[in-house]
């Protein structure tokens, strides 16, 4: 039995305050009005900022004709962009917690799919480590209620961060108006938008609980049909998460660039979090078996947790190319945006994530040896975790805050909150059952498992 | 590699109580005795048909491209199909040696060897076509980045096309090694079993004096994890590459970025499916049926579920997507597949490749042989045609209207195409009598773990021994 010790409880509750007192500052000074907006670019201009010098030039050109035209047409323009950046700038800290919001849920997912993958596999090597992925992946629940509350600030019009939730975007006298998310207001409307959230976070929060109850079930009774139960429960589960998968990343994240479009992006976003999940059950597991808590795992479990970090590392590199490179070859105007905005604003984090994401775990990862060290393992893991975190952070912040990203006290303090409520819920769970599975018809195998 | 314990409820993969002699007579038997009266009838209509393909293709080069039903507008119709179809094909061997190897799926032992033939096969026949579709193929050489008197010109290597040559020639060699190399030590006990002077030597000279010794062993399971590990990457690159062909262009319906992955899954979908078709009726006529299993039929019909739902998820993607586009080009693309005058493609796709997989899902359906030979005929007809919708309908109406046109195939198309299973059946069929088609020495490594003699004897009370 594992006791959630005093020490990890206190962290966990440290990084939630520290968290909230950064997202609190962030939202405190984030600018209210054009005036404010103003005095920031007046002080960025002074720093030599380039980007907004740009924007200038080209609302310049637009002004041609007489010069009382032109003086009122650049007021206008120039009216045009400081909204433009106001509204950008209030939207960083919200898009700060969503992106670390959304991170975490993610990671909470992929824990449960990867469990799921297992049962409907029938594995043999990884029953000892169900009781982790349980208890980990019991995030998803107050994950998913923060985030449904996000999707409905932003149905409210609290932020900005949805173009397409605009007043007036689809109304064709308005001067907001936008044709191309017209033509898509049948699939991007709120009501449905908030319909099919509800159905995806309740239906992944309710495979996780039947499938926590059967495993449950199994080890008070040791009556096999609850294993049967839970092979049949993922075999369905991973039906639904294939499609809720899809659908969902095109709601959360693909809508954010709401005139951009790829078929890839949902199984793009799948191998970010996947590989995320798996590593954050790899991390746990070396903290738990280095705390004593786990002895029947051995270095061979570690070694396929590795494995698996290393494969989907590359699995999501290959995505990430696929998606990237066919762009970039067809250059499309419409859809090669996407990437020019990314490469000329946003290019360390853009890169960057690369050299986390697949550079370093493939160079760190493919000896055999150094899968069965620890440390290696847990610092491929930050790489890793680091890394996926700045490619939600490439997906999410360009649509919302646009070239008036950093990564501050804001965004570090939406990490720290949503990692101390990830540990604190996480390892709640973990001190609720038994950490070794019973009665589970592969778990023999599984304690005897060695590579 | 394997724990000294397995799970009582794991079903055994060996039946009929074998031992190591069992199954070295049992894959020997074929390679042994002599060919029946229906080989020679089967391999006699492969023959005739791989001739008439030999003679549509000598047709083709002598007279021009022109003999095929393409046109200005669809400049590449059957000749890429097949070219896709086939790789596709080819992809399950790889498949099922590499991944199903790195993943520690036993039941993988009884069907790899076969299902790398079936590569090694499919992929020749795959790289005919790029050769015989080109207009010009006596300068085919002109591909490979080779110093030459035109002040080395060179190739550019933007091209996907390019890309293919590299992928292909590569898979090919890979595949052909990584298959060599597991042939060694069953290559070694046909010779170490030969009466006839003849076959020890050919068995000889083809199982490179293996002896094996405790440090060959070692080395072999080495470098069959290490081209596992490079075969993985490989065969999804080699599909992705051929997809590239379509996505990197700007055409839409081809211009889509699902396609990597979705021509993957794909691969696996139809490869599974033909590996299916092969090792039912070859279980049936080489007597193998205790190692080729209701078991192994069943976890084959498993895998060509879930790609098939993984196809059917990328075809609603690239559905939905169009139209969240906006582009009306794109969603007129889609029309035009579902509605247009290729509907009965669209739709024979559909159905053949969405719905036949989801049967799947009934236990009675995937046990039952009868039923996994015809949904496997299915699939393959199903993932021709989704080439061909792909293909043909992206291309006969794209963005000018006046450029519009229809596609039909002439016999000397169909021909090539026959003549390609012709061929690919005429070197199944010699594989056949002279390989072994199971990697027996893989088989007994896993005989004292799931063989259902052992499994039994395991059960009646030594279960303290095992642990």
């Amino acid at each position: 039995m594992y006791t959630f010790s005093n020490k990890l409880k206190t962290f966990s509750f440290l990084l939630i305050i520290l968290g909230v007192i950064g997202i609190a500052y962030g939202f405190l000074t984030a600018p209210k009005t054009v005036q404010d907006v103003e005095l920031i670019l007046a002080e960025q201009h002074h720093d030599g900022h380039g980007s907004h010098d740009e924007a200038h030039v080209t609302t310049d050109s637009h002004a041609v004709g007489d010069s009382h035209a032109e003086v009122a047409a650049h007021d206008e323009a120039h009216q045009k962009h400081l909204e433009h950046v106001l509204h950008q700038l209030q939207n960083k800290p919200w898009a700060a917690v969503y992106v670390a919001a959304i991170f975490f849920m993610f990671i909470a997912l992929g824990i449960f799919t990867f469990n799921q993958i297992q049962y409907a596999a029938s594995a043999g090597w990884s029953p000892v480590l169900f009781r982790v992925m349980e208890a980990l992946s019991a995030y998803l629940l107050p994950g998913s209620i923060i985030f449904f509350i996000l999707l409905v600030a932003s149905s409210m019009h609290l932020n900005h961060m949805f173009v397409w939730m605009a007043d007036g975007v689809t109304d064709p006298t308005s001067p907001n108006y936008d044709f191309i998310i017209a033509g898509k207001a049948a699939y991007l409307n709120i009501p449905f938008f908030l319909i099919r959230a509800v159905i995806f976070l309740a239906g992944w929060n309710i495979f996780r609980m039947l499938s926590r109850k059967n495993s449950i079930a199994l080890d008070e009774t040791g009556d096999l049909t609850y294993y049967k139960k839970n092979f049949k429960l993922a075999a369905t589960y991973l039906v639904f998460f294939i499609v809720s998968e899809s659908i969902m990343s095109w709601d959360w994240i693909m809508s954010i660039d709401a005139h951009w479009y790829s078929t890839l992006f949902g199984w793009y976003v799948f191998a970010s979090f996947f590989v995320s999940g798996i590593t954050v059950i790899a991390l746990a597991t070396i903290y738990l078996k280095s705390q004593g808590y786990l002895d029947f795992v051995n270095k061979s479990h570690i070694h396929d947790l590795a494995k698996f970090m290393f494969g989907i590392s590359i699995f999501w590199t290959y995505l990430w190319f696929s998606q990237f490179m066919l762009m970039w070859y067809a250059n499309i105007p419409e859809e090669v945006t996407y990437y020019i905005f990314r490469i000329k604003e946003y290019n360390l984090p853009f890169f960057g994530m690369l050299v986390l994401n697949f550079l370093l775990p493939v160079l760190l990862l493919i000896n055999t040896d150094f899968k069965r060290l620890s440390w290696i393992i847990v610092m491929t893991g930050i790489c890793i975790l680091v890394g996926h975190y700045l490619d939600f952070y490439n997906m999410i912040m360009p649509g919302t805050v646009g070239a008036s990203w950093y990564i501050g006290v804001t965004e570090i303090g939406a990490i720290l909150l949503f990692a101390g409520l990830f540990i604190y819920f996480g390892f709640k769970a973990l001190a609720k059952t038994p950490l070794l599975v019973k009665n589970n018809p592969m778990v023999e195998e599984s304690k005897h498992f060695h590579y | 590699m394997s724990s000294h314990y397995e799970a009582p409820i794991r079903k055994p993969l060996v039946l009929g109580d074998k031992s190591y002699h069992d199954v070295t007579v049992d894959v020997a038997r074929p390679v042994e005795g002599r060919a029946n009266k229906q080989w020679w009838i089967v391999f006699s209509i492969a023959l005739i048909a791989f001739l008439w393909g030999v003679g549509c293709v000598a047709y083709t080069v002598s007279t021009g491209i022109g003999t095929w039903g393409s046109n200005k507008t669809v400049g590449w119709a059957w000749d890429i199909t097949n070219f896709v179809w086939w790789v596709g094909i080819g992809h399950a061997g790889t498949l099922i040696s590499a991944v199903l190897l790195l993943f520690r799926q036993k039941w993988r032992m009884a069907i790899n060897r076969s299902a790398e033939a079936m590569t090694i096969f499919s992929v020749c026949q795959a790289g005919m076509f790029p050769v015989f579709h080109m207009g010009r193929p006596w300068l085919a050489f002109w591909v490979l980045p080779m110093p030459n008197q035109f002040g080395s010109l060179w190739v550019n290597f933007n091209s996907p096309l390019l890309w293919d040559v590299f992928a292909i020639s590569t898979y090919l060699s890979v595949s052909l090694v990584f298959w060599w190399t597991g042939l060694l030590p069953d290559f070694a006990m046909l010779r170490d079993r030969a009466i006839s002077p003849f076959t020890k030597r050919v068995y000889s000279i083809l199982s490179f004096g293996w002896s094996g010794r405790a440090k060959d062993w070692q080395r072999f399971e080495e470098v069959s994890l290490v081209l596992a590990g490079l075969a993985t990457p490989l065969v999804l690159s080699v599909h992705t590459i051929v997809s590239f062909d379509f996505a990197t262009s700007v055409i839409p319906g081809w211009h889509t970025t699902i396609l990597p992955p979705y021509f993957v899954a794909g691969a696996i979908f139809s490869g599974f499916a033909m590996v299916n078709t092969l090792l039912i009726i070859m279980r049936k006529v080489s007597g193998l049926e205790d190692y080729i299993t209701i078991q192994h039929i069943e976890l084959m019909n498993i895998i060509v579920m879930i790609t098939g739902s993984i196809v059917g998820v990328a075809y609603i993607t690239e559905l939905v997507i169009a139209w969240y586009s906006g582009v009306e080009y794109e969603q007129y693309a889609f029309l035009n597949r579902a509605t247009g005058p290729y509907w009965w493609s669209y739709w024979l796709m559909m159905t053949c490749n969405v719905i036949s997989p989801q049967v799947m899902w009934f236990k009675k359906i995937r046990t039952s042989i009868m039923a996994s030979f015809i949904i496997s005929l299915v699939v393959n007809v199903g993932m021709w045609f989704e080439r061909f919708v792909i293909i043909v309908t992206s291309l006969h109406r794209d963005y000018l209207p006046s450029s519009w046109t229809m596609f039909s195939p002439t016999f000397v198309d169909a021909g090539f195409y026959i003549g390609t299973i012709g061929f690919f059946f005429v070197l199944f069929l010699l594989y056949a009598r002279s390989f072994p088609v199971i990697a027996q020495a893989e088989v007994k490594t896993i005989l004292k773990s799931s063989g259902d003699n052992f499994k039994r004897a395991r059960e009646n009370g030594n279960h303290s021994h095992n642990h």
